[in-house]
């Protein structure tokens, strides 16, 4: 075994003992904290899979979480006072009605913004997502049906057929499956035939389309299998929350996404788990001391861009190997 | 005299008030090398790039297999079968010599939407793409990624890559540039053993390789073709001489 591979197997380990043996204890909170870690990783590797494997630096990421959140957030209102949805199609409140609808809507979403956005690189590619985010952002802000500014209150978690997704640990090993199986779905892209054209449209466009690929397609396809993850991804977080607010689309929010990325190791399978968890972490130990433990972040966010590249996976694993 | 494989016609191309192509006819035949010389500046590179697909051409036209590519990208031309090289290596640095030999199958193929099979457990890719760099002597050196190749090595690794794309004619852009007289002997050796199968249009600037390989000379001046012929009618061109020399009679 790779030590990557060792690595990436004790960070799941870990992510899946330590909240079990903490419900055991009966401490709850740290429960919710390691599902914040589950959930945000699961974003991250969302925006990795366009970000790390393909190059596309998305600074609008923000938009499909927070898309997700409000497919949750909906469909958990609608189901819970009984109202069809446009007064047409029945509400449902299980998750995998929930997840199946934020993907479809975040794939209706994202091709569009993709196939405009994809025109253009570099620094154009990052503001024209940008600028879509915020476009999205303010149109939640600005439509009273779902509680504009004021968000969107969950009364009742949706639910997963067999599970009390009410109780903490069966919340989290929902969330924990999910993530498991994405990056699972993520590896086998990422060696696939479509991953080999997507990785080298990253290291080099011209030589992909000297042989006959068109980058723009591999892009786009990409771009949008990873809005759906990400996606999904903002549903469970509203539903962690039992809340959803346009601030999960503010460009913070997709600020905060790269910064996972990055910190755990652009492109790396684990690395938004290993980001997520020193993220989530880091939050909470220094969050109780200041307000402004962002202060702490950003040194480290240097650290690891100036001294550390491969981020905390490079750090353990060293370099990228493509046999 | 056999149809030509490539035949461009009355190519012009000129940026802002520069005539870079002027009216540029030009043809390469089945089992040819195809030498195209001409000094710094001539527009060499620039022609390259409208027959790759690069560039478009303002006038003129461009049949490939019979065929008029002259409103094909890149990509579709690649697709028919054109095979180029770049005048500075242009690989996919992080990847091996082998992936980045794969991806070539794999675009000859067409079928890069498949998201779930390894490409290692791909015989239908690694197959073919050993097979390519075996017949440029790089099989021992599959493994070792493009970054740590030497130079000559990734020349070499560029022409697999066009052998695996199952090219019907190859533009080569100064493939010996940059390569110690070690390595460009064995390229000679290389290409002279390619034209059987592949006809090569070839920027050199390695007057030693163009006249031990060209079966025809193309010299190129300020966009324009001044002399076509031989080895020997060119070297005994005087007019040739001069404007390649740069002396102005």
């Amino acid at each position: 075994m790779s030590r990557e591979a060792a690595f990436n197997a004790a960070l799941a380990i870990l992510l899946l003992a330590v909240p079990l043996a903490a419900y055991a204890l009966d401490e709850p909170f740290y429960v919710a904290l390691a599902t914040r870690i589950a959930i945000l990783a699961l974003a991250a590797a969302g925006l990795n899979l366009a970000l790390g494997l393909g190059g596309l630096v998305s600074f609008g990421h923000a938009a499909f979480f927070g898309v997700g959140g409000y497919v949750a957030g909906i469909l958990a209102v609608h189901a819970f006072n009984a109202e069809p949805l446009f007064g047409l199609l029945p509400a449902s409140d299980q998750m995998p009605v929930v997840w199946l609808v934020a993907a479809l809507l975040c794939a209706a979403v994202a091709l569009p913004i993709g196939a405009i956005s994809l025109r253009t690189s570099g620094v154009y590619f990052i503001m024209i997502t940008l600028a879509f985010a915020q476009m999205i952002y303010y149109f939640a802000i600005s439509w009273p049906a779902y509680g504009g500014e004021d968000g969107l209150s969950i009364t009742v978690r949706n639910a997963f057929p067999g599970l009390s997704t009410a109780n903490p640990a069966g919340f989290f090993v929902v969330c924990y499956v999910l993530l498991m199986a994405v990056l699972a779905l993520i590896w086998r892209i990422a060696n696939s035939r479509f991953g080999l054209a997507l990785q080298a449209a990253r290291q080099n466009e011209k030589r992909v389309a000297a042989v006959g690929i068109r980058p723009f397609r591999v892009r786009l396809a990409a771009f949008v299998i990873s809005a759906v993850i990400t996606g999904v991804a903002g549903a469970l977080y509203a539903d962690l929350n039992r809340f959803v607010s346009p601030s999960m689309m503010s460009w913070h929010m997709s600020g905060e996404l790269i910064v996972l990325v990055i910190l755990g190791g652009t492109g790396r399978l684990f690395g938004p788990v290993a980001g997520a968890i020193l993220y989530v972490l880091l939050e909470f130990a220094l969050g109780g001391v200041t307000e402004r433990w962002q202060l702490f972040l950003g040194f480290i966010l240097l650290g690891v861009v100036l001294f550390a590249r491969g981020g905390i996976v490079g750090l353990v694993a060293g370099k990228v190997r493509h046999g | 005299m056999a149809e030509p494989v490539l035949d461009i016609r009355d190519l012009y191309k000129s940026f802002g008030g520069l005539k870079a192509t002027d009216g540029v006819s030009l043809d390469l035949r089945p089992g040819e090398i195809h030498a195209l010389i001409g000094p710094n500046g001539a527009g060499k590179t620039t022609l390259i790039h409208q027959i790759s697909g690069a560039l478009r051409p303002n006038a003129g036209s461009i049949r490939f297999l019979g065929q008029d590519v002259t409103g094909l990208d890149v990509a579709a031309r690649a697709r028919l079968g054109l095979g180029r090289t770049f005048q500075i290596s242009s690989l996919a640095m992080d990847f091996s010599a082998l992936r980045n030999v794969m991806l070539a199958v794999q675009g000859r193929q067409g079928a890069s939407f498949r998201f779930f099979r390894n490409v290692m457990s791909d015989a239908t890719l690694t197959e073919p793409a050993m097979a390519a760099l075996g017949r440029v002597g790089l099989a021992g050196r599959a493994a070792v990624p493009a970054s740590e190749l030497s130079h000559g090595e990734r020349r070499q690794l560029e022409i697999a890559i066009a052998l695996a794309l199952g090219s019907k004619a190859l533009l080569l852009d100064e493939p010996m540039a940059g390569m110690g007289q070690e390595g460009s002997r064995a390229l000679t050796g290389l290409l002279d053993a390619l034209r059987a199968e592949t006809p090569i249009l070839l920027v050199e600037h390695d007057m030693d390789a163009v006249f031990a390989l060209a079966d025809r000379i193309s010299v190129l001046v300020y966009g324009r073709i001044v002399a076509s012929g031989t080895v020997a009618e060119i070297r005994g061109n005087p007019d040739v001489r001069s404007a390649y020399l740069g002396e102005r009679a």
